[in-house]
């Protein structure tokens, strides 16, 4: 065998943080490569949230009561932030199925007996997803303006606050798919991951504040709905959209819904980053 | 000092499988070791303690000087794996795939680019280098997947069944592959459930059932023990059957098997097909009639047989369905 090229693997790499985002954006690469070779993934990706804009506006709207009034366009207005909170946690079954894929097909095994950063694999799909995440929201956001949502329509707001706003959305999504992560890894099959990543989500983001006022829930539903960690991102881009539905509640992440947003994605990526990686680490197909 | 691969008392259960049941081995630097044995003997179980994916429950386990438990990464840098499955991304083209582990072998990316379409080359991909791996057939994949195993020429390689489920002409390619592989020095395990593979690719082989070595040796060694080749003929007339073994025990290397009943014969030889044609020749010449005459090797039953006095629980034949096979010369034809 020929070995013009030198193939000595390159000794032990001097800094493990820089070889684990080095690795990461090998795999996050290599997961966006994919992407672009299946592209009606992201088509439905983007169709779903633009379906339920449509259905949600144009169905539920002129029915549901915001504060004191059921007037369609208020509707709509209050209900784009919950729709975009909804389309960034869906991140979570792309996630699920791609990594129970890459071990169905043996490519787990492929990079575990390769000398790569432990956590690598994992936060190279979830960077990926993010990256999907992200086109999806401006499409989502074209199409909402498109049907007649504007922010500020409740009280002013500023282009720092909506951009903060889309921040606390893109990281709630990223945080989710970290989830998604520990699902693709428990689970037999991809189609197994694709259910289990998004079942769970419909309690999740239906018992919230994302497509009614929750303040007109009864009581213990809506105890139960404001705590969500769900809600408070709804809140908090509600808020900083200026949009109208700002529940006023005795819970504190509704109250300081910017910070319990952040905080609930930060805890949500570190239980569960250490919960996959360690599930990675003896992960067999 | 031990080998290149080292196994002491490897023992791996899964609930109530003893899947591996303390396994020992000692594979020689630049040598290979042939696992031969039946589906669900503990093969790809002892491979994947091997290569650092699978803790094994107890024993000790050294790859290349280095303590596989103890040290997972260090024995990463030294070794190549080629699962039982070919593990490529089917959305990445051959030359993506190749790239990627490239890079995460922590090459630079010239250098990866580089061994890539060397590789490529190599391998006979080349012309397919640039099409999703998607598109080829299952003999490419497999050269592709091995390929990948060999990106940084590690000096210890694993290969998991490398032909199973292959068509002939793929396998016979493959073994030319691997053959020119260790020929530059590489140690080899390498499973598999046909003893001829075994007996053409390996120096030594190992059998394994039920998580157990149940013998080893070369593979004349093996032979010997369970009689080697055979040629076996049924006479047409039960009255000539004693002309019959007169020719045999002529040509052949022990005494013959006589079987009333079925008007069968069996003797061992040496000589292959030769030999074959010269019984035929002989017994025509003396005109003795037969109806059926065969040139038998021994299989991993045979060798099964010969060492447990049971033929091996398959649970399914290895080999690939006709249908597969088929599948996958017309995809190499249509290339
Ligand atoms: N992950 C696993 N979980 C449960 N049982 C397993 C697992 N892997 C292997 N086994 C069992 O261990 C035994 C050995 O399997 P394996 O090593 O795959 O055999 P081989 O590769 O020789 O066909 C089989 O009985 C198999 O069913
Ligand atoms: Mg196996």
């Amino acid at each position: 065998m020929s070995t013009a090229t030198d193939t000595a693997p390159v000794t032990a790499s001097a800094n493990p943080v820089s070889q684990s985002i080095r690795d990461s954006l090998v795999i996050a690469r290599r997961n966006l490569i994919r992407m672009t070779r299946i592209p009606e993934m992201v088509l439905f990706g983007i169709i779903q949230p633009v379906m339920f804009v449509v259905l949600f506006t144009y169905v539920f709207g002129g029915s549901m009561k915001i504060g004191n009034t059921t007037d369609a366009g208020v509707y709509k207005d209050f209900l784009m932030a919950g729709i975009f909170a909804q389309t960034v946690t869906f991140a979570t079954a792309g996630s699920a199925a791609g990594i129970a894929d890459d071990m169905q097909k043996g490519l787990v095994d492929r990079f575990r007996s390769l000398p790569m950063a432990r956590g690598a694999v994992l936060t190279g799909r979830t960077v990926a997803d993010l990256v999907q995440t992200c086109i999806t929201v401006l499409v989502l956001a074209v199409v909402a303006l498109l049907v007649g949502w504007r922010t500020g329509s409740a009280e002013p707001t500023n282009a720092a606050k909506i951009l903060g706003a889309f921040a606390l959305l893109l990281l709630l999504g990223y945080a989710f798919t970290w989830i998604g992560a520990l699902i693709g890894l428990s689970v037999r099959t991809p189609e197994a991951a694709t259910s289990g990543g998004i079942i769970w989500l419909f309690p999740v983001t239906f018992v919230s504040n994302a497509f009614v006022d929750s303040s007109q829930m009864t009581p213990w539903l809506r105890h139960i709905a404001e705590w969500n960690p769900f809600s408070a991102t709804v809140q908090a881009t509600r808020e900083l959209f200026g949009n109208p539905g700002v529940v006023q509640s005795d819970a504190w992440p509704m109250q300081h819904p910017v910070w319990a947003s952040l905080i609930w994605s930060v805890l949500i990526i570190a239980v569960f980053r250490s919960l996959a990686v360690r599930k990675y680490r003896s992960a067999s197909a | 000092m031990p080998g290149a691969i080292y196994a002491e008392g490897l023992v791996k259960t899964f609930g109530d499988v003893r899947a591996l049941d303390g396994v020992d081995l000692d594979v020689p630097e630049g040598t290979v070791l042939g696992l031969l044995g039946p589906n669900g003997a503990g093969k790809t179980t002892a491979v994947r303690c091997l290569t650092t994916l699978l803790r094994p429950d107890s024993g000790k386990a050294v790859v290349a000087g280095i303590d596989v438990v103890r040290q997972p990464n260090e024995v990463r840098r030294s070794i190549g794996l080629s699962g039982q499955f070919a593990a490529v991304d089917e959305y990445l083209t051959g030359r993506e795939n190749l790239q990627m582990v490239g890079r995460l072998y922590q090459m630079k990316g010239r250098a990866a680019k580089a061994r890539a379409a060397e590789l490529l080359e190599q391998f006979h991909l080349a012309d397919a280098a640039d099409r999703p791996t998607k598109t080829y057939s299952g003999g490419m994949r497999r050269r592709l997947d091995l390929a990948a195993a060999l990106v940084v020429s590690p000096p210890v390689m694993f290969m998991d069944e490398p032909t199973t489920g292959l068509d002939p002409r793929n396998r016979q390619e493959l073994w030319g592959v691997i053959k020119q592989l260790v020929a530059g020095g590489t140690t080899l395990l390498l499973t598999t459930q046909y003893l001829e593979e075994a007996d053409h690719l390996a120096h030594d082989i190992a059998v394994v059932d039920h998580g157990r070595v149940i013998a080893r040796g070369t593979s004349d060694q093996l032979k010997a023990r369970t009689g080697g080749e055979r040629v076996e003929l049924v006479v047409h007339e039960r009255d000539r059957m004693g002309a019959a073994a007169e020719v045999l025990a002529a040509f052949g290397k022990g005494s013959t098997t006589v079987e009333e009943h079925t008007r069968k014969l069996t003797v061992p030889v040496t000589g292959g097909a030769k030999l074959l044609a010269e019984v035929i020749r002989e017994l025509d010449v003396r005109g003795i009639e037969i109806d059926d005459i065969g040139l038998r090797r021994p299989t991993l039953d045979d060798v099964f047989l010969s060492l447990t006095g049971h033929v091996a629980e398959t649970e399914e034949a290895g080999e690939g369905s006709p249908d597969d096979a088929g599948h996958d010369q017309e995809k190499e034809a249509a290339k």
